[in-house]
């Protein structure tokens, strides 16, 4: 069993045309950075991959990262919660020039449809949304005197996220706050490729410290020294 | 009479008053974040913010920022003794599922059913959510700090709201910059209000009725 993938190019090879993509990451904390700028360049090479849904919480800020991505013109359609940062000038543009679709999805409900996916359950019921205009067409039911509505799982085709710690196996730790959404995205795409700052051998992380175990994920590629998103972001980078 | 309104910080400090030791506690951001610099002595609450981190403190100093530390609005945090990380369908576990003991939130319209209206004022421009519509529904109280009326004279405290909704009946308890009001059954009870301000004063720059039933006390707060 080895996970391990050498080149961050090798890595994302396979993530196609029209791929559903999902990116782990809150802002720029545990966003896998180097894992979209190697897509990025791909797509400036070879066109491909285009026309790509992203689910993120976010749309990008500044001009790297899914903002980049946004700007060179590969992404179709995000499905995210907050679509607002310091600078969203490149999801703006093309949202307001109807050049992307987007699916507004409240935080908790678009973390429990990804989770649902992961856990083989196709719908769920939540009181978030009850009442207002995200919850048009949606079918509601009454339990126990409350209102809910139901929320259907969210799969993707490839998950990038950013660990700190990966072994072989694919077990993953997180940094800080960088947790966030990956763990559960691991489990939701039918590929998961994660970077992370230090590969290990399996048996390199303690077993009691693993947060994303290996059989969600797939492939492993190791990033020293990542780039951190808010810094390029306040920086004033342009990937 | 004349009567000088609260300041956002005076507000914030009075709805700090009613968070007791050992609550766990999620402030909406802008505003509401205001609410944890007014933490009565002795009283220690857990803040929760959604991306994933309970028992976060102050905001670090400048220049020692680490970036993957950060809270819902992106702003950079530090911890304190006895915090934890978790993923984002553990946070929203602890919102729906009741485990949170207060929201504080702001506000654009707050009905007298406890409908709340805080995430577009129109259907124009690039719509945002977050997680307003989740922080709503599951804290045991629900509650909302605001000035009493909008930058332009008009109700905040309204018959219905009509702003797009972002919860159902959810508010319990709204902190004005001129009273405290409560929610029960579909009805704005009053509370307390400046003690410079009339009843009907304060009638006319509320477009609900303010009912009450009992004594309403004088809103008291220190100069901040």
């Amino acid at each position: 069993m080895d996970k391990s993938i050498s080149t961050l190019t090798e890595s994302v090879a396979d993530i196609h045309d029209g791929a559903v993509l999902m990116i782990g990451g809150f802002g720029g904390s545990g966003s896998p950075i180097e894992l979209i700028h190697t897509l990025i360049d791909r797509f400036r090479e070879t066109g491909s991959p285009k026309d790509v849904t992203v689910i993120n919480n976010n749309a990008g800020n500044g001009f790297v990262g899914i903002a980049a991505m946004i700007k060179a013109g590969m992404v179709k359609k995000m499905i995210c919660s907050f679509p607002r940062s310091s600078n969203a000038e490149a999801f703006n543009e093309k949202f307001l020039a109807d050049e992307i679709e987007l699916e507004l999805v409240p935080q908790g409900t678009l973390a429990e449809r990804i989770r649902a996916a992961g856990a083989g359950i196709p719908a769920f019921y939540t009181p978030t949304s009850f009442g207002t205009e995200l919850a048009i067409g949606k079918p509601t039911e009454e339990f126990d005197g409350k209102h809910y509505v139901q929320e259907r799982w969210l799969k993707a085709d490839f998950a990038i996220v950013k660990g700190q710690l990966g072994d072989k196996h694919g077990n993953l730790t997180y940094r800080l706050a960088g947790r966030n959404f990956n763990p559960l995205m691991c489990m939701a795409a039918d590929v998961t490729i994660a970077q992370v700052s230090d590969l290990v051998e399996a048996g390199g992380i303690d077993p009691e410290q693993v947060i994303t175990p290996g059989i969600f994920v797939d492939h492993v590629v190791e990033v020293k020294s990542p780039q951190q998103e808010e810094i390029l972001v306040r920086t004033g980078a342009v990937h | 009479m004349t009567y000088t309104k609260l300041t956002n910080a005076q507000i914030a400090w009075r709805a700090a008053q009613d968070i007791e030791d050992g609550a766990y506690v999620n402030l909406g951001i802008g505003f509401p974040e205001m609410v944890a610099k007014f933490q009565p002595e002795g009283r220690e609450a857990v803040f929760h913010t959604e991306n994933g981190v309970l028992g976060f403190g102050q905001a670090p100093a400048e220049g020692s920022e680490d970036w993957d530390l950060i809270n819902a609005g992106k702003k950079a945090i530090t911890l304190k003794p006895g915090a934890s990380f978790f993923h984002h369908a553990d946070s929203f576990a602890m919102v729906r599922g009741g485990h949170l003991d207060v929201a504080i939130l702001g506000a654009y319209q707050i009905a007298q059913n406890g409908d709340l209206a805080n995430w577009r004022v129109g259907s124009k421009g690039v719509p945002a959510v977050g997680g307003a519509m989740d922080l709503v529904h599951g804290a045991k109280r629900v509650a909302v700090i605001t000035d009493h009326v909008t930058k332009d004279g008009k109700p905040k405290l309204v018959e219905t709201c009509t702003f797009p909704l972002t919860g159902v009946g959810c508010v319990t308890r709204v902190y004005t910059s001129l009273a405290v009001v409560d929610i029960e059954g579909g009805k704005f009870v009053l509370r307390e209000k400046l003690s410079d301000i009339s009843m009907d004063e304060l009638q006319a720059l509320t477009g609900a009725t303010l009912h009450t039933d009992g004594p309403v006390a004088d809103l008291s707060v220190p100069e901040l």
